[in-house]
């Protein structure tokens, strides 16, 4: 009886310390140093929480992804995006090959709409990867872009 | 408030449709000085929060891959004519901007 309250009470602060740990608490989304300097794309889902790129979820009929596909300056690369999953709390934008994979990410209450606009730059030919973080899950959807003048280094 | 953000904003059907830019270098640190042949140290803002009537409602991290004067286009819903919007920016030198407009 003692042991199975005992037991309980560890499982309850257990549960309650796993959820905290799960949840993204919006409040505290900071700029992510780690992931933003890694070099490998792999390398920088891992540290935002995507342990194996393999198991992410297909989004591409869920994710409305605008993207060039021949961008003439790699500098100004326009991306749209519009999540259509539910409960979308974070948006994350990769460019496969620049120096450092990861462009962006947005944190969203569910006071704005799941959708961002900007303008990115890419070093050169490769798929940029919009992975969309829903109800604690991880959602992508990627194209390519055919860059025909680099946007990272002299101009 | 500063020079560094600007707005435009169009309000349809209760939702605000907001454009901003701000005049910001975005330096990769890739970039050689053309006269002095030194590298350009990187300068990119990291952080832009979005308030709504002072609310926050949106937060925005960015790195040196993002163009310069970064343009962001975003969707408040439940947006009235006379609505407060504002946002802050801060950079990897230490450097920050603030801008707010009325709902017209």
């Amino acid at each position: 009886m003692k042991l199975s309250k005992k037991r309980r009470v560890f499982l309850r602060s257990a549960l309650a310390l796993m959820s905290t740990l799960l949840i993204p608490n919006q409040g505290n989304a900071r700029w992510d140093k780690k992931a933003y300097n890694e070099v490998n794309i792999v390398d920088s889902m891992q540290s935002i929480g995507i342990r194996n790129p393999e198991e992410l979820r297909d989004g591409s009929n869920k994710i409305e992804l605008s993207l060039p596909e021949i961008a003439e300056n790699g500098a100004i690369v326009p991306i749209k995006i519009l999540s259509k999953i539910p409960k979308t709390e974070r948006i994350f934008v990769f460019a496969e090959k620049n120096p450092q994979p990861l462009v962006s990410d947005y944190v969203f209450t569910p006071n704005v709409e799941p959708f961002v606009a900007s303008r990115i730059k890419m070093s050169e030919t490769a798929f940029v990867h919009v992975i969309v973080l829903a109800d604690g899950i991880f959602y992508r959807a990627a194209r390519q872009v055919k860059v025909t003048i680099g946007g990272c280094g002299e101009e | 408030m500063d020079k560094t953000v600007r707005f435009r904003v169009r309000l349809n059907d209760k939702i605000a449709d907001v454009k901003i830019m701000i005049f910001h270098p975005m330096e990769t640190g890739y970039r050689k000085d053309k006269l002095t042949k030194n590298m350009i140290p990187k300068h990119f803002i990291h952080t832009v929060k979005i308030g709504h009537n002072q609310k926050p409602i949106m937060q925005v991290h960015w790195s040196r891959s993002v163009s310069k004067n970064p343009y962001l286009n975003f969707r408040v819903p439940n947006a009235i004519g006379g609505d407060e919007l504002s946002i802050a920016w801060e950079d990897n030198m230490g450097e920050s901007g603030v801008g707010t407009t009325i709902i017209a």
